[in-house]
């Protein structure tokens, strides 16, 4: 007998249902596609834990809850804590003063310093706290950690009026709540066998920004363009030649790489782009994590969790 | 203010929508700033942007849709159709880019594109440099508003040829006109309009500001000490210095 239904098996849904069972509740979770996988936004995430990249642009609320994030997934999958270190071509080099103006907790240091085989550039900006993790593995090991607990991901097409009891619903843009869009985005994964990296790398530009972080094995994940459309169109030729250009001009040897995989998705986001918990009578809607699925998961599960059983509201509680 | 193809608008700031770091950053520097005008592009977001297109409806402005991004006249052209379908209207920025790099203005195909849809009913705003045979040859046409550009698109260089500007704005005053791109500070919006010009239209330099919404806000303020100097009667700038307080009381020689 389960006390709480979850909805959606992505990694808002794992989370929560990570967050419930550690408290002694005991979910049942429903996806319609089953376990995680590529028919899911979080299957195509870059995984970096990055609260004070992501403070330069998104509202105070995600830096300060997404530093809670590195601590909270390292009891679950591995996390790297190597940093972030954010480069710019040199005739870019007033993108990295702006940069360095608006974000916190950084220093300037020699690119040789940190990832020697960058040194053709010549100064970055290092976020030694920050971290990142392997998105894909993260998801397989919370399923994992589930199944421990005897909580199955269980494969069914339901929508909360279909179920009694409290009902948390983390399906995306599936949940077709009023103010949700969704937002595109691309990536690229290369498999570059000559390269190592040991920490994400940002490439800031005035028209394709870029990030790669990289995963074991010398793969590496390119991302991700942003744009303001709910296609689901496969990767446009464009995205992948600006992502493709723009890891040429940081390193030239990624010219040499395997084109693994090439993948879009739509992120479901909020018009502030920051993620809610909407608790709409029984129901508790967990969306909007936007580009900060793996940042925001852990401190959205942790609101919602606190207002389920003791009423609690944090500041991602939205009572409709 | 001269008007837009017969609508007068309140305020002569005109923000683009691209780039904002969310779109309720976007909606707050629009309600900061009084800009009346929002462009959005149409050709990047192609298809299925629905829900921000309902966003920028949802700012009680007038939209401008664009053909940013567009390489050849076709292409503008295609684009200005399908925008007059989303946002049924007949305004169009029309922008043929001719180089990829500097993404400064192709004259020809600007000129071929506007031909085109002023035949179809559109209302053309052209963006162009600052060029007056160009104009002359747009306003030919049909178009009834010019968008001479301040400096190439997103550099936040300023007025890069006043002495252009200048020119092309004696030389057709009865036509509406709207610093394009460009701008990179309020400064250099005011001297826009204290130049003559009815409006100015900017993007990046609002929305990649640390903030947004104040530095809209500052951009609508200064479009507004712009019509007021101007309509101040300015004064000439002289050659020999003339003291503001008298100098009796001091000797002189």
């Amino acid at each position: 007998m389960s006390d709480v239904t979850i909805i959606g098996a992505g990694v808002a849904g794992l989370f929560a249902a990570h967050e419930l069972a550690s408290r002694g509740v005991h979910p049942r979770i429903i996806d319609r596609n089953g376990p995680p996988g590529p028919h899911g936004c979080s299957w195509w995430a870059g995984g970096m834990l990055a609260p004070q990249c992501e403070g330069v642009t998104a509202e105070p609320v995600i830096p300060r809850l997404g530093a809670e994030a590195a601590a909270a997934w390292a009891r679950i999958t591995p996390v790297t804590r190597r940093g972030t270190l954010v480069l710019a071509l040199d005739r870019d080099r007033s993108e990295l003063a702006r940069f360095a103006r608006r974000a916190d907790c950084h220093e300037t240091r020699p690119v040789a310093d940190l990832e020697p085989e960058l040194s053709q550039h010549r100064e970055g900006l290092f976020f030694p706290t920050e971290a990142h993790l392997d998105p894909r593995q993260a998801l397989a090991d919370l399923v994992q950690s589930l199944a421990a607990r005897g909580i199955p991901i269980e494969k069914g097409e339901v929508g909360p009026d279909d179920i009694d009891g409290p009902v948390i619903d983390a399906r995306g843009l599936a949940a077709a709540l009023p103010g949700l869009r969704g937002v595109r985005g691309e990536m690229v994964v290369l498999h570059a066998p000559d390269i190592t990296l040991s920490r994400p790398v940002r490439l800031l530009h005035p028209r394709h920004p870029l990030y790669i972080v990289p995963r074991a094995g010398n793969i590496f994940m390119l991302g991700a363009t942003q744009l303001e459309s709910a296609a689901r169109a496969p990767v446009s030729a464009r995205a992948a030649l600006e992502l493709l250009s723009a890891a040429y001009a940081l390193d030239p040897r990624f010219a040499e790489a395997s084109v693994l995989e090439l993948g879009a998705d739509l992120r479901p986001a909020f018009a502030d782009n920051v993620p809610r918990v909407v608790v709409r009578g029984r129901v508790l809607h967990l969306n909007g994590l936007f580009r900060h699925g793996y940042l925001m998961a852990p401190a959205l599960a942790r609101q919602a969790a606190d207002f389920l059983l003791t009423r609690t509201k944090g500041e991602l509680i939205h009572e409709d | 203010m001269r008007g837009f193809y017969g609508v007068t608008l309140p305020s002569g700031l005109m923000l683009g929508t691209a780039q904002y770091p969310s779109p309720a950053v976007l909606q707050a520097a629009f309600a900061d700033s009084g800009a009346s005008v929002a462009t959005v592009s149409l050709r990047r977001e192609a298809g299925q942007g629905q829900a921000f297109w309902d966003i920028i409806r949802a700012l009680g402005v007038h939209v401008l849709p664009n053909t940013a991004g567009c390489h050849s006249a076709r292409e503008a052209v295609t684009t200005a159709r399908m925008a007059r379908e989303v946002f049924e209207t007949n305004w169009i920025k029309l922008e043929v880019i001719g180089h990829a790099d500097t993404l400064q203005p192709d004259p020809f195909g600007l000129l071929e594109a506007a031909e085109t849809l002023a035949a179809e009913g559109f209302e053309v705003f052209p963006y162009t440099t600052e060029d007056q045979v160009l104009a002359q040859r747009l306003l030919d046409a049909g178009c009834r508003v010019l968008m001479p550009w301040g400096a190439p698109i997103g550099s936040g260089r300023g007025l890069n040829n006043p002495y252009g500007l200048r020119t092309l704005r004696a030389a057709f005053p009865d036509v509406p006109m709207v610093i394009d791109a460009g701008l990179g500070l309020p400064s250099q919006a005011a001297a826009a309009i204290e130049m003559g010009f009815d409006a100015v239209l900017l993007n990046t330099a609002v929305a990649q500001a640390g903030n947004p919404a104040v530095m809209a806000r500052a951009f609508g303020l200064a479009v507004q000490a712009g019509v007021l100097a101007r309509d101040a009667d300015p004064m000439e700038p002289r050659d020999m210095a003339a003291p503001s307080t008298p100098l009796i009381g001091k000797a002189w020689l």
